[in-house]
């Protein structure tokens, strides 16, 4: 499990986090949702490591992220996989090596148990048979999914997807929300992802938090956000026509 | 932004390049991957720069001679001599620069707005040292044997055109290359290029590792890194000269 506990960061004069808690449940897709520019993928990268905060506490079962030094930090990183927003694939990689990538660093396995391992991979994200293929050579979605393959190559106990389906016609992103979920319960991974696409939220969401101007405004599962009180909730969830009039509002 | 800020940011880069790497044997093979992108690939460019550089020294030498009191070997000693002493390790090094050091900043820099660098980092990979680290150990390697490569071929473009345009005969021409050689130039020389590989590829990557923003500042950290490169390695080439020469 991961839990943050009031965490702020300010870039210059400007806070963009504000005291921010919440639990991520190991086994359930946890969200974070909200407007662009809100702090969410922020938010994300202080829990990776990437910003440093200002103040609080990013607890991965038990062990206060910032405050461990780099060879501890370096040891929790080695158990989180992440998907990023436009794939961040390897271009001078083969897909084969981009998944083989994380095991060659960090296991002792044959040459044929990692062959094995990311043909393994590359099959879950319905990729077989890509293996020599560079990404320059993916479509959009073949490179999300190939990014997610490369993210749980090493069996991660907490996965990161930044915006899994940005840029993604419905279908794929479906297609992308589906195997994230399947892989969250099939492995009891903690995963986190962020995203403003109502259809994932709806599809996906067991765990919601949403972030306006940088605070913690509502937390919930999918089947409450549609019944929500919350103004500005309301306002993200019912901002299209299309969400007013299939859900009668 | 300052320039001490820049400094102690550099080497900073440079403790995280040089820590321990993480596994070894992934190392090697980007080494050897950096062997061959940095200096096989610089192959073709320095065989014909040097071959002509050769040649334009011989026949500027013979012209600048043009005197029946100076032996016409001195044709071939001058050239040996520029090719060694300057042209194969400093002139070389500086269109390597242009070369290498604009591919790296860029690759690195492509990396970074790309996210790839955050990816590494996340893996628990020290970025740094997995991208910068087999670059410059790659060029050091290289880097002599081009040098080696160059002083040969820049011999032998000189003899082409020295005894071809008749400034000099081919015997004239064996004479001066071989007359007063002194082997530690050559070691000079190396000592030279090695420095320079060093700044290169370590610049470069520094350019690269900290470019924000998106296209253009990656054409911008590719530009800095040639100039200040260059500027460096002209730097350093003087100090050398002067402390081993004059």
């Amino acid at each position: 499990m991961i839990a943050i506990k009031n965490i702020n960061k300010s870039f210059g004069e400007r806070q963009v986090v504000k005291n921010v808690s919440f639990e991520f449940t190991q086994g359930k897709t946890n969200l974070i949702i909200g407007e662009s520019g809100c702090g969410k993928t922020t938010i994300l990268k202080m829990m990776v490591g990437l910003h440093e905060l200002n103040s609080g506490e990013i607890l991965y079962d038990g062990q206060n992220f910032p405050l461990l030094n780099s060879d501890g930090k370096q040891e929790i990183r080695k158990k989180i996989g992440m998907l990023f927003q436009g794939g961040a694939l390897f271009d001078s990689q083969t897909l084969e090596e981009n998944v083989n990538f994380p095991l060659d660093m960090f296991t002792d396995l044959t040459k044929a148990e990692k062959l094995d391992r990311v043909n393994f991979c590359l099959q879950r994200v319905q990729l077989e048979g890509k293996n020599k293929l560079y990404p320059a050579e993916l479509s959009g979605g073949m490179k999300k999914r190939a990014a997610l393959a490369r993210a749980i190559a090493n069996n991660p106990k907490y996965l990161f997807c930044d915006e899994p389906n940005s840029g993604l016609d419905p279908k794929t992103s479906i297609i992308i929300d589906t195997l994230i979920k399947d892989i969250t319960e099939e492995y009891n991974i903690t995963t986190i992802i962020i995203t403003h696409d109502m259809n994932s939220v709806m599809e996906i969401g067991e765990n919601i938090m949403f972030v306006f101007k940088g605070e913690n405004w509502w937390a919930g599962d999918k089947t409450k956000i549609l019944n929500t009180d919350n103004k500005e909730l309301f306002d993200f969830v019912f901002a299209s026509e299309f969400m007013k009039t299939f859900f009668k509002k | 932004m300052n320039p001490f800020f820049h400094i102690g940011r550099y080497f900073m880069l440079l403790f995280k390049v040089f820590k321990k790497p993480q596994n070894f044997r992934v190392y090697v093979r980007q080494i050897i991957f950096e062997i061959d992108s940095i200096g096989i690939t610089s192959l073709p460019i320095v065989a014909i720069i040097s071959i002509f550089m050769g040649g334009i020294i011989t026949i500027q030498a013979a012209y600048a001679i043009d005197s029946p009191l100076v032996p016409l070997y001195v044709v071939g000693f001058t050239t040996r001599e520029s090719m060694i002493l300057e042209f194969s390790s400093t002139i070389l090094c500086l269109i390597l620069a242009g070369k290498v050091g604009s591919n790296i900043a860029s690759e690195i820099g492509a990396m970074r707005i790309t996210e790839q660098i955050d990816a590494l980092e996340i893996m628990g990979i020290n970025s740094a040292s997995y991208l910068i680290f087999p670059k410059v150990a790659g060029a050091i390697i290289i880097f002599p044997c081009l040098v080696i490569l160059s002083m040969f071929l820049g011999l032998v473009g000189g003899f082409i055109m020295g005894v071809s345009s008749g400034a000099c005969t081919a015997y004239e021409y064996v004479f001066g290359i071989q007359a007063y050689f002194m082997p530690w130039k050559v070691g000079f020389s190396i000592a030279k290029c090695i420095t320079f590989a060093f700044i290169i590829t370590s610049v470069s990557s520094y350019y690269g590792y900290y470019t924000s923003g998106g296209a253009l500042e990656v054409g911008r950290s590719s530009t800095n890194a040639v100039v200040y490169s260059s500027i460096l390695i002209l730097l350093f080439s003087l100090i050398y000269t002067k402390l081993f020469i004059g």
